[in-house]
């Protein structure tokens, strides 16, 4: 009996979330039969991309066994950078993609100055981030979202707008497969890649697993740790960017509602095939499923109130799932 | 007359016996000295005294009655009180001075407090043994001899009966250490029964009435101090001489390959060695000693504030233990599953961690050659394992420690330093090591052997230094040094 019932929640614990996501898919398409079309699930896949780099970026700080609260705020950053590289300064593509990957990259910077080198425990650390970044990103833009003919401050309209190519990037498609979705594959197999066979993403798992077993190995710990809270910014940046694309305006306080998203598909990804720890594969398998989730209940006409129930019960079950096999590892 | 006494102790954990029948016993106003080695069987008998364990067999007898000590609780309802060598697991950080001497007060009171006595009652308790600390100040910010005499505050005020102190003055300065045995001897006076630990054999000499001696979970000795001596002490401690054979190679010992000046950082407060080409040189002491500081700060695992380190004639400041390995100088750390092994990793990949870079041309892992590394050490060491992908955590301790030595053996390193390497390691397995140790001095390696298993470290090593208290206090040749010689100046004998 015994064995049969952990075979039972190994199931569970390996093919959970998949086969959640395989059940609400099967449910929403019984329901509706707009739901499995390619035209909405492209949708989908388009909606979520942005999360996606904003997760990708979370899972690298987790890996490092960190924490990254700032990837919001980062967003909210670059989305009105950019637009305003554009609308306001009427530059061309160098500024515009330049300008706010340099600023993400310093905001990793000071997020690993503060954790790495001043020891502030990262939750707190990247809370006061979170703040300043926000801060920045709203006295940059007077609080105004930015977009093309706005009314400027001296009365007179903003001389530049969006650029074709640059909207191309959010709204584009090729072969009827829209670019940001192209860009998520991309990023997603780069990074796995990159984390899987290579000797740096090798490290970065190791001064995860134990930072001390780490550095006595003469790993150096710092550096990598360092790396991720850069690339955790990076991509949020990234994500921002692509999001200014997407709506085609620089809209403020856009990226407050990324961070937790992005935070729940990376730890569901931790449960995806039984992995056990944050990868990036997982972690594009969570927002997936938070994109399917939002995408049905929308369908479906629930209130979009009642969504976070509905993720946080997701995330809560992931979670469940999986620090229950660690303990059971552990026992 | 208030009289404790244990009779037939026993204890075993997970069917080793750690106790077989120990009697021991301690009058009011007296103190009594518990020595032994370490694994003696010290401080599990003072855990079966205050509750922390539960003897197998045996009583316990206060005042010729039996007194049943199930639990923290009963210990101290029957005035039995610990004052314990790890003084933070005791104290909580963030409260002051007096709601830590007045805590199980405090536990118990109902109400609200009021401060004003609770600071003057804390007060009193200080003043009454001539201790000074602001009884506002947070413990936090406390030295460590000051939060040791809370501690002892703390103790007296429960209506001890019978304290027992561990290793109370390791942490005191000279001066401390006298007004400590002044509060030991009003104690003392004032009725309490007192049970000294410590592995300083003067001091004992100079505050203990009785000292008994455990060795391997039995008493060995009762002396009333004054008709004992230390050489005798030390003589009961060992015991006979250990029948462990130790496969002692005999290797041509070459040119100096490290040269340590004056190292000085942390506990560490004076080191000065050298380690030869196919030379085994074990560092030794007591438990709290410092040598794995000693080890760690030869790594660049901690931070150096004085001294010279000179690898092959060049002259060193190591900061991390990335430049360590890079230098040639390679660790075993102590506490293998912290520090020595990633438990959920593979076999295969803890054994590449420190050599990736051999196995992975252009950045990218050839999972081949790193197979083909893990096959060869496994074999090479004898690693018992269901295969290469098994995760660390799955294997013995001894296998593990294997593992923790394996990850340097494709290193380019010339020093090899191993703390504690047989520690929780089956006797197979402590064999193997040994073995391996002695194939790496043959491969011209100089060792660095830091244990406080006197017999293993007199089997294996060339040359021997003492270390106490942060510092080499001696070095002895292999032909010199016996158990009795090293334990004489490992307890501060000069």
């Amino acid at each position: 009996m015994e064995a049969k019932k952990y075979s039972l929640f190994d199931f569970v614990y390996k093919y959970g979330t998949v086969a959640v996501i395989a059940i609400v898919i099967l449910l929403f398409s019984l329901t509706n039969p707009y739901f499995f079309t390619y035209a909405n699930i492209t949708d989908i896949l388009r909606s979520i991309s942005i999360v996606t780099f904003v997760a990708v970026g979370v899972t690298f700080s987790l890996i490092v066994g960190g924490f990254d609260l700032s990837v919001g705020s980062t967003v909210s950053l670059t989305t009105v950078v950019s637009a305003s590289m554009m609308v306001w300064y009427e530059q061309g593509a160098v500024a515009t993609l330049a300008v706010p990957i340099v600023l993400a990259v310093l905001v990793g910077l000071i997020n690993a100055l503060l954790v790495v080198k001043i020891r502030i425990p990262d939750l707190l650390a990247t809370l006061a981030m979170l703040y300043i970044v926000n801060g920045v990103h709203m006295t940059y833009s007077k609080g105004y979202s930015i977009y093309a003919n706005m009314p400027m401050e001296d009365g007179t309209t903003a001389p530049g707008k969006f650029q074709e190519w640059f909207l191309w990037l959010g709204q584009g498609e090729i072969l009827s497969v829209p670019v940001p979705v192209l860009l998520t594959f991309l990023l997603v197999a780069v990074t796995h890649i990159y984390l899987t066979y290579t000797r740096q993403g090798r490290m970065l798992y190791m001064t995860g697993g134990n930072v001390e077993a780490a550095r006595l190995s003469g790993i150096p710990v710092n550096r990598y740790r360092t790396l991720a809270y850069v690339l955790s910014a990076l991509f949020a940046g990234l994500g921002g960017m692509l999001l200014a694309a997407r709506i085609g305006t620089g809209q403020v306080s856009s990226g407050g509602s990324m961070l937790m998203d992005a935070v729940a598909a990376a730890f569901v990804g931790f449960s995806v095939f039984g992995a056990g720890k944050p990868n990036v594969f997982g972690t594009f398998v969570g927002a997936i499923l938070i994109g399917v989730l939002l995408n049905g209940m929308t369908m479906l006409n629930l209130p979009y109130y009642a969504y976070d129930i509905i993720k946080g019960i997701v995330l809560a079950l992931a979670l469940a799932v999986t620090y229950y096999q660690l303990r059971r590892k552990r026992a | 007359m208030t009289t404790l006494q244990m009779n037939g102790i026993m204890k075993q954990f997970s069917g080793v016996p750690a106790l077989r029948s120990v009697d021991f016993e301690v009058k009011a106003g007296e103190v009594h000295a518990l020595l032994g080695a370490n694994g003696a069987g010290k401080s599990t008998l003072m855990k079966i005294l205050t509750g922390a364990y539960v003897a197998d067999g045996g009583s316990i007898v206060i005042d010729g009655r039996e007194a049943a000590i199930q639990s923290p609780q009963d210990a101290k309802a029957l005035g039995i009180q610990c004052v314990y060598q790890e003084v933070d697991t005791a104290l909580i950080p963030y409260l002051s001075v007096a709601e830590n001497i007045l805590l199980d007060r405090q536990i118990q009171a109902k109400g609200l407090i009021s401060w004003r006595r609770l600071y003057e009652e804390a007060e009193a308790i200080l003043a009454r043994f001539g201790f000074s600390i602001p009884v506002k100040k947070q413990v936090e910010a406390c030295t460590l001899s000051e939060k040791q005499l809370i501690l002892i505050a703390r103790a007296t005020v429960q209506q001890a009966r019978f304290i027992i102190f561990d290793e109370p003055t390791a942490p005191l300065s000279n001066t401390e250490t006298e007004r400590l045995f002044q509060i030991i001897e009003q104690c003392k006076q004032a009725g309490l029964g007192i049970i000294y630990i410590s592995h300083r054999l003067p001091e004992i000499f100079q505050i203990c009435d009785r000292i008994t001696v455990m060795r391997d979970g039995q008493r060995i000795s009762t002396k009333e101090t004054a008709d004992t001596t230390m050489d005798e002490v030390i003589a009961a401690m060992l015991g006979k001489t250990f029948s462990e054979e130790f496969p002692k190679t005999q290797v041509p010992i070459g040119e100096t390959i490290l040269e340590v000046k004056n190292a000085r950082g942390g506990k560490v407060r004076r080191a000065d060695l050298h380690v030869r080409e196919g030379e085994i040189v074990g560092v030794v002491g007591l438990v709290g000693a410092g040598k794995t500081e000693l080890a760690r700060l030869l790594f660049g695992a901690d931070e150096w504030e004085d001294g010279k380190l000179i690898v092959n004639g060049r002259a060193l400041r190591l900061r991390t233990p990335k430049e360590a390995v890079q230098a040639g100088i390679v660790l075993v750390p102590e506490e293998r599953r912290k520090e020595g092994i990633f438990v959920e990793e593979s076999v295969a990949r803890n054994l590449s961690v420190a050599t990736l870079a051999k196995w992975s041309p252009r950045g990218f892992v050839k999972q081949r050659l790193e197979s083909e590394q893990a096959e060869k050490i496994v074999r090479k060491l004898g690693v018992k394992t269901a295969g290469i992908r098994q995760p660390v955590g799955h294997l013995s301790g001894g296998n593990q420690q294997k593992v923790a030595i394996g990850k340097w053996l494709d290193t380019d390193a010339r020093i090899f330093m191993f703390d504690e390497p047989t520690k929780g390691v089956d006797i197979g397995a402590k064999s193997d090591i040994y073995r391996l140790i002695g194939s790496l001095a043959a491969e011209k390696k100089g060792i660095l052997y830091f244990s406080c298993e006197f017999p293993e470290v007199l089997g294996i090593a060339d040359r021997i230094l003492v270390m106490f208290e942060g510092q080499i206090v001696k070095e002895l040749s292999r032909e010199e040094a016996t158990q009795e010689s090293i334990m004489y100046y490992a307890s501060g004998g000069e």
